[in-house]
């Protein structure tokens, strides 16, 4: 019986080295998150003092949107020759999968968010007012909050009939406290107005709250029949 | 029910008409907003109505994952258990109590909520048993969606003339309840668009999530004012006595009438699934027949009894 971890990388290796082969799923969000980017220029065109208090929430939605994109790949790709049956009936414990897919997620979408960020500055010639290196903590937990319960929630939207129509329904709703925090975190950061601190905390318990509970009812999800 | 539901629908209707007269008649008329206040004898009872069947939704799921096995379902008691002792004791620590304060709470009332998620948690495990409790926690969180639409409705409809705005976007109190509805209606739509046994499972882990979202709802939007009025039981809020009656009147015909609907909706459900389950017998039994129907006409007439 191998160890937990090391189960846990393999499938974390196995779905990289997937998406290293074909480049699927970030080609699609990369492109995807590039137009959202692009129709947000078109729709605003805002002064530089302006932007600073928009580009946060615009950041994020961008971000939220083409996370649902990678996300609703990561359980279709098992569906295919039963491969999540065979998951089902193996002795791997559940969660080990679960954390390989989330991890799998967290390391696309934080790919995408290097790539995308700079592209937000040039086009709305962003300046950070405040701490800048704060942003890097509130990247890494809004992602991750993004991340934890968008593959969790992708494990029950293939469950249901209309799969890829599920997911932003099941996710958004939950996600909402998170993605105000990022927002709201990124927006004093940039603005540099308030401190930030509340809200790196508040996405910390999110994270902890979510994650706990993820690994607490994968098995659940994972085993409903 | 047959008997019992047409003696207590017009029970329910009379005591609604009784709320009616006394909340549009009796109750003095406000001396800063006039008449226009009225609204909240509709308006507070729902939102407290509504919060009453999510609380329910979210016991009953818990107790419909926990009762899948007898390992998870000691955990979960002593969970609760636990929840129930330290809600009581954390509200009246000095520093807790002050922090109350500044929302508008009272540390007994704080108490007092804790205190129902054990008292509930056994009283639901006590009456509804396996697939029961799943019935009931659909029935529950339809019927407080509807209670809270009215919630989102008679809202603005006050707020316009009192306020001079339909919505206040940065407002804890409206940007919470909006939360919570949209939670129980991704809830809804998750179990319309699944189909078979696993739907309720993952229905109770979506309401588990839903819960634990709540509170973190509520601290993201900290920052955010409110000008909404004080609440009026357990808080920091006044209100004529007067009023105060009536509007406990008012909530006990909501009552009567929210139990009357969830009743109605949990057999109709409970029926349901009778009829499928003996569709689903009746085609395994004869492959190729319709003979479905008669075993359909069957359980529909014994429900009808």
């Amino acid at each position: 019986m191998r160890s937990y971890w090391s189960i846990t990388l393999a499938t974390l290796a196995k779905d990289i080295r997937l998406e290293w082969r074909s480049k699927d799923a970030l080609n699609a969000m990369l492109f995807f998150s590039l137009l959202v980017v692009v129709i947000f220029v078109f729709s605003f065109d805002p002064l530089a003092e302006e932007s600073r208090h928009i580009a946060g929430g615009l950041i994020w939605v961008a971000f939220l949107f083409a996370t649902v994109v990678a996300l609703n790949q990561t359980w279709a790709r098992e569906l295919r020759n039963q491969v999540l049956d065979a998951y089902r009936v193996s002795p791997a414990p559940a969660t080990a999968l679960f954390l390989a897919k989330a991890l799998g997620n967290f390391i696309l979408v934080s790919l995408l968010e290097a790539l995308m960020a700079p592209l937000f500055v040039i086009f709305y010639n962003l300046r950070v007012l405040g701490p800048a290196w704060q942003l890097i903590p509130v990247a890494l937990l809004g992602t991750w909050a993004l991340v934890v319960n968008g593959t969790f929630f992708a494990a029950m939207s293939v469950r249901t009939r209309s799969r890829e129509l599920m997911l932003p329904l099941l996710l958004f709703p939950v996600s909402i406290p998170a993605v105000l925090g990022m927002v709201a975190a990124t927006t004093n950061i940039l603005t540099g107005e308030n401190s930030a601190h509340f809200y790196i905390v508040l996405l910390l318990t999110y994270d902890v709250v979510f994650t706990t509970a993820c690994i607490g009812l994968f098995d659940t999800v994972l085993q409903a029949e | 029910m047959k008997k019992a539901f047409p003696i207590l629908a017009v029970l329910t209707a009379l005591f609604l008409a009784y709320a009616f007269y006394q909340a549009m008649f009796i109750a003095p008329t406000d001396a800063l907003q006039g008449d226009v206040y009225r609204i909240i004898f509709y308006h507070v009872p729902s939102a407290w109505t509504a919060f009453l069947l999510f609380f329910i939704n979210f016991i009953a799921s818990v107790q419909y994952l926990a009762s899948a096995k007898p390992s998870s379902a000691r955990a979960a008691k002593w969970i609760v258990i636990a929840v129930g002792i330290i809600g009581v004791v954390v509200p009246f620590l000095p520093q807790v109590q002050q922090w109350l304060n500044t929302i508008g709470m009272y540390p007994s009332s704080a108490a007092t909520t804790a205190l129902m998620i054990p008292a509930a948690y056994f009283l639901v495990g006590k009456y509804f048993l396996g697939q029961d409790l799943d019935v009931l926690a659909v029935t529950a969180a339809e019927v407080g969606v509807v209670f809270c639409t009215i919630v989102l409705i008679t809202g603005p409809i006050w707020a316009r003339p009192v306020w001079g705005i339909w919505w206040a976007p940065g407002d804890i109190r409206l940007t919470s309840t909006l939360v919570l509805w949209l939670i129980y209606v991704s809830y809804l739509v998750l179990r319309h668009f699944s189909d078979g046994a696993q739907t309720q499972k993952l229905a109770a882990v979506l309401a588990v999530f839903g819960a634990l979202d709540i509170p973190l709802v509520y601290f993201s939007i900290w920052f955010f004012r409110t000008q909404h009025p004080q609440p009026v039981i357990g808080g920091g809020g006044s209100m004529d006595p007067r009023m105060l009656h009536v509007l406990l009147i008012s909530w006990m015909a909501f009552l009567c009438f929210a139990f009357l609907v969830c009743w109605a909706r949990f057999q109709l459900e409970k029926l349901r699934r009778e009829v499928e389950e003996a569709e689903a017998l009746e085609s395994l039994l004869e492959p190729g027949g319709s003979a479905g129907q008669t075993s359909k006409g069957k359980v529909l007439s014994r429900g009808r009894q």
